[in-house]
């Protein structure tokens, strides 16, 4: 047979981890990227990777690691990848460790851990607080090194548009556009992975970076690969407004000790330093005694927003909250945080070692993604050999990273985005080689008339962009789109917005074909691109809208205050598994439990019933169609999340 | 300030081997802009100050807070990345540039593929046994850890060499960042067993001695990394091993 290889889409940590881990089997891999890898998206990551490595001797553990995943994303994840992940999580950081990452060591030497939120170990490795570009440097460099023993081939400034499918819909190779000559091939590959991380462009501002318009993704499900979780869209508590970004303020800044606080008193003009504690609302350690500043992200998203514009005790009246790590020394936090306080002052012109910091929720990261399978064994963990993990519902082709899907459920826990990355990447690596081992036909051999069809399609679709000549600036467009899913598809979700936004989405699916090619010039043109991804970016929100108006449930990320069931403050989590039980034995009693913790777990229990499932989007020709899976929950039983 | 406009003055190009020309850009001022944001308003309205429309300016940026590097440009002729350029900070009217020391791709968009090749040169890897189990590296004291850290923290920007009067289109000099990678892999455990070879690639042609020694490469670093400090460290290395390699000891 003629020389396969695998073609892996983007260059972040995902991506580089495929490569390297298929690359080290021998075979070959051809690696696009937007730009040169080395300046992904993962490089914003800041915090850290999680792994229960117990270096603090806290009794920390996988297993643990594994539970407060789950419970973080509301029991939505995927139970034996997650597990798998948790378990694998101490290994890829020595194997980190041992690429040369430089991690921030105890005085013994020993790989430092600091705290996150949503789990009450020290269990996130760090690299200062720019974690994610030193892995990803360090994933850069092994790549580097088969570059030039010649078992990759990297080619940048290419843009992925589509796949190459042959007659039974199998995915044999990838569209590509070189972003200098606008030039478009067909390339062949045996399997095509998608590591093109996520869509936060589609709300203009966010923490992402500029090229995560979720571009490629969207290509997929477009092309028939289903979708799943596309509404759970996670908002960091902790972002500094800006004009192009909302610059993300790493949740280590609260994992080393950063307290989050609004004066009592609304709209108090004070200095924040002259106002005295007992005027000082530590409105997250006041509600959660237990995980206090380092709850989960939904939850302290939600805290913040209420603070704000339900009590109005925002800074100043805005949509804002003060960070506050002044209580440090500056050498502790040059440390631990020197990044971040850097880019806060280099910024805002506000040193945060001397004032409180601003800060504010922004989309971050998205939990949906591509459609992927995997394959578990008997005792929950994942068959590492099997060619059907992290395969999208297109034979052939695969996702990794933030382009996933089942790891993260309904909220993702700070530092579980590098690791699943990585994770995925290394993970899915021989099941890929097996995969492209056990075809009959390389894709070399194939009959070119499928590539230079698919080729042309792609052409055509371009020649027609270039030629638009209508009435919208196609960036306006986004920004009047990404106005709209900010507005309506945050942080608190309403059935009759969601309702209109949908319809406001139809709308701009119109009136982008009324858009204007602003330039039609033939050499490094980012405009063509540009609308094209526009026209992604509607039909990702449809995804994202739809999906978020369908689920009527109030779970991690997506908050419909009209679905909410209220917990009792006195109620624990484990009763849920003591009710479950007494009603499968048939034992349960009217007086088994407090009358409204009872009605409660009633009341949990059948929602679950009815939404505990991954939402699943697959194109129609027009828009999505939404249908629901089930999640296996298997390994831990699904129960009420409690944080105070 | 009070100025209800931004002036832009920018240096575009249509493509490799075109004349350059300047444009002007007036819009209106927004609090708390930067050079991208302008850009960007420039790309929702591309009319230049003549009020011709024209195509949109074309740049290179990606994560827009000074991690990834690829913004660099020369702005007021001072060359630093573009995103942490604030506007109330720059004198109007503001001039955008290319690197000079790289080929323009378009406008302000330049191609830093050289860059990335010296990194080959110089092996700026840790050569590894494989991706599988192998138990935790090394340990490092926290001392260590800090030097390492700073280095690692090039994001292989541009700015070094543009500064630099060594580098030129015309030579083939590695630059500052490529020889400090070389320092930080020499000082990892397991990355110095192939120390000798990134030191051959410092002596080559184009190596370490074509450092003048004019240190702009440390004034312009945004990240602050000892850069004079690398080539020294690295030139005392090279030293080394020519008088060991010459007695063959």
């Amino acid at each position: 047979m003629t020389k396969q290889r695998a073609i892996v889409v983007g260059g972040g940590l995902a991506g580089l981890a495929a490569t390297m881990k298929i690359a080290e089997q021998g075979m070959s891999v051809l690696l696009v990227s937007f730009l040169p890898v080395k300046r992904s998206h993962s490089v914003c990551a800041q915090g850290g990777i999680n792994g229960a490595v117990n270096i603090k001797g806290e009794g920390d553990s996988p297993e643990i690691h594994f539970y407060d995943t789950v419970k973080g994303g509301d029991f939505l994840g995927h139970q034996p990848l997650c597990k798998d992940m948790c378990y694998h999580a101490p290994f890829i950081i020595y194997l980190l460790d041992r690429m040369g990452v430089p991690f921030n060591r105890t005085p013994e030497g020993n790989l430092d851990f600091r705290r996150f939120g949503g789990t009450l170990h020290h269990r996130t490795a760090f690299s200062g607080a720019t974690t994610g570009q030193q892995l990803l440097y360090a994933l850069d460099e092994q790549v580097r090194r088969y570059e030039v023993e010649g078992l990759v081939e990297k080619i940048e400034w290419h843009e992925y548009l589509g796949a190459v499918q042959d007659d039974d819909g199998k995915c044999v190779g990838a569209v590509i556009q070189n972003l200098r000559t606008g030039d478009i091939r067909a390339e062949r590959g045996d399997a095509v992975i998608l590591a093109t991380g996520g869509p936060g462009v589609v709300y203009g501002r966010s923490t992402n970076s500029v090229v995560c318009t979720g571009t490629a993704t969207t290509s997929a499900y477009l092309q028939g690969a289903k979708f799943g979780n596309g509404e759970f869209i996670q908002i960091h508590p902790t972002a500094v407004p800006g004009r192009d970004k909302l610059r993300l303020m790493s949740e280590s800044a609260r994992g080393e000790g950063g307290r989050v606080w609004v004066p009592r008193k609304a709209n108090d003009q004070r200095d924040p330093k002259e106002i005295p504690a007992e005027e000082r609302l530590y409105f997250l350690e006041e509600k959660y005694p237990r995980f206090g500043n380092l709850v989960p992200r939904d939850v302290g998203a939600r805290e913040i927003y209420d603070i704000c514009v339900n009590q109005g005790l925002g800074v100043h009246g805005d949509m804002k909250v003060y960070l506050d790590l002044t209580h440090h020394s500056r050498e502790f936090l040059d440390r631990r945080l020197g990044g971040i306080l850097e880019i806060y002052e280099k910024f805002t012109g506000v040193d945060p070692r001397e004032e409180p910091m601003e800060i504010f929720p922004a989309v971050h990261y998205s939990m949906g993604g591509i459609w992927t399978d995997y394959t578990r064994t008997a005792d929950g963990f994942i068959d590492h050999q099997s060619p059907r993990n992290q395969m999208t519902s297109i034979e052939g082709l695969y996702a990794a990273g933030e382009a996933d899907y089942q790891y993260h459920g309904a909220n993702r826990l700070g530092a579980n985005s590098l690791l699943s990355c990585i994770y995925t990447g290394l993970m899915m690596g021989p099941g890929v080689v097996n995969y492209i081992k056990n075809q009959k036909e390389s894709a070399t051999d194939l009959p070119s008339s499928l590539f230079d069809k698919a080729q042309q399609q792609w052409q055509e679709k371009f020649t027609g962009i270039k030629q638009m000549k209508g009435k919208e600036n196609p960036y306006k467009l986004h920004a009047e789109l990404s106005e709209t899913m900010m507005s309506n598809v945050l942080i608190v979700r309403d059935n009759a917005r969601l309702a209109a936004t949908v319809e406001k989405i139809e709308e701009y699916d119109e009136r982008w074909k009324d858009v204007e090619c602003v330039d039609t010039s033939d050499w490094t043109n980012p405009v063509p691109s540009f609308v094209n991804q526009l026209y992604n970016m509607i039909q990702l929100s449809k995804v994202i809208a739809k999906g978020a108006l369908l689920r009527d449930e109030f779970r991690g990320a997506h908050y419909k205050p009209e679905f909410e069931i209220k917990q009792p403050s006195d109620f624990k989590p484990e009763s849920f598994l003591e009710y479950t039980k007494l009603k499968a034995e048939g034992g349960l009693k009217q007086d088994s439990f407090k009358p409204d913790h009872l009605e409660y777990m009633r009341l949990y229990g059948e929602s679950n019933e009815k939404w505990l499932k991954s939402s699943i989007a697959t194109f129609n020709g027009k828009g999505p169609d939404i249908s629901y899976e089930a999640v296996d929950t298997s390994l831990i039983q699904p129960r009420p999340r409690k944080y105070d | 300030m009070s100025n209800k406009t931004i002036t832009f003055k920018i240096l575009r190009q249509d493509g490799p081997n075109q004349p350059s020309y300047w444009e002007t850009f007036v819009i209106p001022y927004l609090p708390n802009s930067n050079v991208i944001s302008c850009l960007m308003d420039i790309q929702k309205n591309p009319i230049n100050s003549e009020g011709k429309k024209v195509r949109p300016v074309v740049w290179e940026c990606n994560c827009l807070e000074e991690v990834c590097g690829t913004c660099t440009m020369v702005i007021n002729g001072k060359t630093r990345q573009s995103c942490s350029a604030l506007i109330d900070k720059l004198m109007q009217p503001i001039t955008l540039q290319p690197l000079s020391k790289f080929p323009v791709v378009r406008d302000l968009a330049v191609d830093r593929s050289r860059m990335f090749e010296a990194l080959k040169r110089v092996k700026a890897w840790v050569p590894m046994d494989g991706y599988h189990d192998l138990g935790p590296g090394d340990k490092i004291l926290p001392d260590h850890q800090g030097v390492a850290y700073k280095l690692s923290e090039c994001m292989t920007c541009g700015c070094c060499v543009e500064a630099c009067p060594q580098y030129s289109r015309d030579n083939n000099f590695l630059g500052a960042a490529a020889i400090s990678q070389a320092r930080l892999f020499n000082m990892h455990p397991t990355g110095k067993l192939i120390a000798n070879e990134r030191l051959d690639s410092l002596m080559d042609d184009g190596g370490i001695a074509a450092c003048g020694n004019a240190q702009n490469c440390v004034e312009v670093c945004p990240k602050s990394i000892p850069l004079t400090e690398s080539i020294a460290e690295m030139g005392r290395q090279s030293s080394k091993r020519f008088w060991k390699t010459l007695f063959q000891i």
